[in-house]
């Protein structure tokens, strides 16, 4: 039994894919692959005050939020959204816990409301003005396949469309030790549970016992696909760039994996 | 469009009240608080807290030593009561470890293991660069650890995630389950959530000048802010059978306030829109409520939003209370905790009390339960409102 969802949009923003348009040719192999650094993100749905109190994070997830929208904020609203990351936001942790080491615990109060897993989720709520359902989940480095399900099932029983944002960033050199990311990375989706005039692909879900998980076919992407949870979907976007019939295979958890057909829409 | 109403199997709450349903159930009998004068390690607020006794000496299983963190010992202790271990391993004999889904929620996970070596290495007499070698990252402060715990003590290997929305993250949770079991990603589901004391939140809502130094009192004319608490509560959930004697999920609801990140909709915009969006799910009118489950955080705005949203979906007639002063605010474990003390209310037949609170803000409307009763409760609603504006309502009621 599987999952049918169908896939409206995407953006990607990655160190040396800096959007999906720009990026098809280099996922299909057509152009060459160059790690190049992130920018510093200024996302435009955000007004001035809150761009000051948001993290690298933060501008991470909303900037590939807004560009999946293709900067059509007025439908922001209409979308229920699933925000999946596997970290969260180390720069504040780093913060916080050096602050407790403190006399007096000096916790920022902005630090602390930002340090919620779902802080994403907030400001892209506040901005959007999107009053609808709004989950932040983590499944560890298997984060961007959960996140997938999550949202598409969402789409499905709540018949609602879902943007779908999976993103994680790098931390700070002490949190770095103990879990390295290698840079940062954010996907997102629009996703529907009926075909839409825009559909680009149907993606049909279902976990199986697969082990034989789909790599990138390029070395500097597939590096990029092992530095980051959200980079798990590599595989994924390189096949609906190629825009062709195939079968992707991504690590779920405790030796399941999540199978996604990849089709014309 | 009604929801297909899922069964809870079995469920248990471990918090400030004790380990085990019974604990909960004696004490919200008794009018028996769990707060105390705050002692926590390295905190020196002065605040009552809801503190699970005996933490410290919980031991995780050998093979998931790795683990060991307070989070998930309190996790572990949780596992432990109500024969819930049974009513799991049933259900994996029967569905298979494949089709058990694990949706669990955390706010903080266990982030005191960050904070104790950052505290280390600051206490290094020649201020070392690295932390611990002792501190397991992954298996401790990663939100999913939790998750990975649990699916990994269970040998569960089907659908699984942790909901991380602040304090409605073991709420959504029965709502994602709900998700995955209607569209054939499983057949059954492990739901709930832990949060467990720790100094970034005792600090954090101090910050933000919450945190109240007496008992919380919800609802109240001078209420000071929250008491932080901790707990870990687990539900099992499945389509239901021909029995009739059953607890059911009967709708959910979910919403964003879309206002501020720490601040609700001081109208309850998003609260009201969660609790009518559940009783729609559940194809039911305000009036087929007989008890609400407050969020009832004890924060003036808090407070003051959610009975503007109480009073827009229900008006004055629903009893309603807050059990925030039994537990304190159990946070990402809070909707979990308190879905459980709606079910306990059920089967023995009784509304808790709006603990703490001598008099209720004249300003307020909600129909407050202040004193013990026997009242019959058949189905109730749990309102979970957190950080980020991120709202979720349950409704419970047995079956049929």
């Amino acid at each position: 039994m599987s999952t049918t969802i169908y896939v409206n949009a995407i953006s990607l923003v990655a160190p040396g894919l800096p959007d999906w348009r720009q990026s098809q040719s280099v996922l299909s192999g057509k152009e060459k692959y160059t790690f190049e650094d992130l920018p510093t993100f200024s996302p435009a749905i955000l007004p001035a005050n809150e761009r000051r109190r948001t993290t690298q994070l933060i501008k991470l997830a909303l900037h590939a939020a807004e560009e999946c929208l293709d900067s059509n904020l007025v439908a922001a609203e209409n979308y229920a959204t699933v925000f999946a990351s596997s970290d969260g936001d180390h720069g504040i942790i780093d913060k916080i816990c050096k602050a407790l080491t403190l006399p007096e615990h000096p916790v920022s109060p902005t630090l602390f409301h930002n340090s919620v897993h779902n802080a994403p989720s907030g400001y892209w709520a506040i901005a959007a003005k999107a009053q609808h359902s709004s989950n932040s989940l983590s499944a560890c480095d298997e984060s961007f396949a959960a996140g997938l399900v999550e949202a598409s099932t969402f789409a499905l029983v709540e018949q609602q469309p879902v943007l779908f944002v999976a993103y994680d960033y790098p931390a700070p050199m002490l949190l770095d030790s103990v879990r390295h990311l290698q840079a940062g990375f954010a996907v997102a989706m629009c996703l529907s549970a009926n075909k839409e005039q825009n559909s680009i692909v149907k993606l049909e879900l279902h976990l199986d016992e697969s082990n034989t998980h789909t790599k990138c076919n390029n070395s500097g992407l597939e590096h990029l696909r092992t530095g980051n949870p959200a980079a798990r979907s590599l595989p994924l976007l390189q096949a609906i760039s190629n825009n062709k019939t195939q079968n992707i295979v991504v690590p779920y958890l405790q030796s399941t994996s999540l199978n996604i057909s990849v089709k014309a829409a | 469009m009604a929801i297909k109403p899922l069964k809870i199997t079995s469920y248990t709450t471990t918090n400030a009240l004790g380990a085990g349903n019974r604990a909960s159930l004696q004490a919200l009998q008794e009018g028996r608080t769990g707060l105390s004068q705050n002692q926590f390690d390295g905190c020196d607020l002065k605040t009552f807290v809801g503190e699970v006794a005996g933490l410290d000496e919980v031991c995780l299983p050998e093979h998931l030593a790795a683990f060991n963190c307070r989070n998930n010992r309190l996790t572990y202790l949780g596992l432990q009561q109500d024969n819930f271990s049974e009513a799991v391993l049933a259900a994996r004999n029967k569905y298979g470890g494949r089709r058990i889904g694990v949706f669990l929620g955390t706010s903080t996970s266990g982030i005191q293991q960050t904070e104790l070596a950052y505290m280390e290495l600051a206490n290094q007499a020649n201020s070392g660069k690295r932390l611990s070698s002792d501190y397991h990252y992954t298996q401790t402060h990663n939100t999913f650890s939790l998750g990975d715990f649990v699916q990994q003590y269970y040998e569960l290997n089907g659908p699984a995630h942790v909901v991380s929305t602040a304090c409605s993250s073991s709420a959504k949770v029965f709502a994602s389950a709900y998700r995955h079991i209607q569209t054939g990603f499983c057949d059954a589901a492990l739901v709930g959530g832990v949060d467990s004391l720790c100094l970034t939140t005792l600090y954090g809502f101090n910050s933000l000048q919450l945190v109240s130094e007496q008992k919380c009192t919800p609802w109240g004319k001078d209420r000071l802010g929250i008491n932080i608490g901790e707990a870990a509560g687990f539900a099992l959930l499945e389509r239901t059978d021909n029995s009739s004697e059953q607890l059911t999920l009967q709708g959910y609801g979910e919403s964003s306030d879309a206002y501020h990140m720490s601040t609700p909709h001081p109208e309850g915009r998003g609260a009201a829109k969660a609790m009518q969006a559940a009783l729609d799910s559940a194809g039911l009118n305000s009036n087929d409520i007989d008890y609400i489950n407050l969020h009832g955080t004890a924060t003036q705005s808090n407070d003051s939003a959610e009975d503007n949203a109480v009073m827009t979906v229900f008006g004055n007639t629903t009893a309603a209370s807050s059990t925030k002063g039994w537990t304190g605010h159990t946070l990402g474990a809070a909707g979990i905790t308190e879905v459980i003390f709606g079910c306990l209310a059920i089967e023995n037949s009784f509304m808790p009390v709006n603990l703490n609170t001598q008099e209720i803000d004249p300003t307020m409307n909600a129909n407050i339960v202040m004193t013990k009763n026997n009242n019959t409760v058949n189905r109730f609603i749990s309102n979970s409102f957190g950080f980020g504006g991120s709202n979720c309502s349950l409704i419970i009621g047995r079956k049929g």
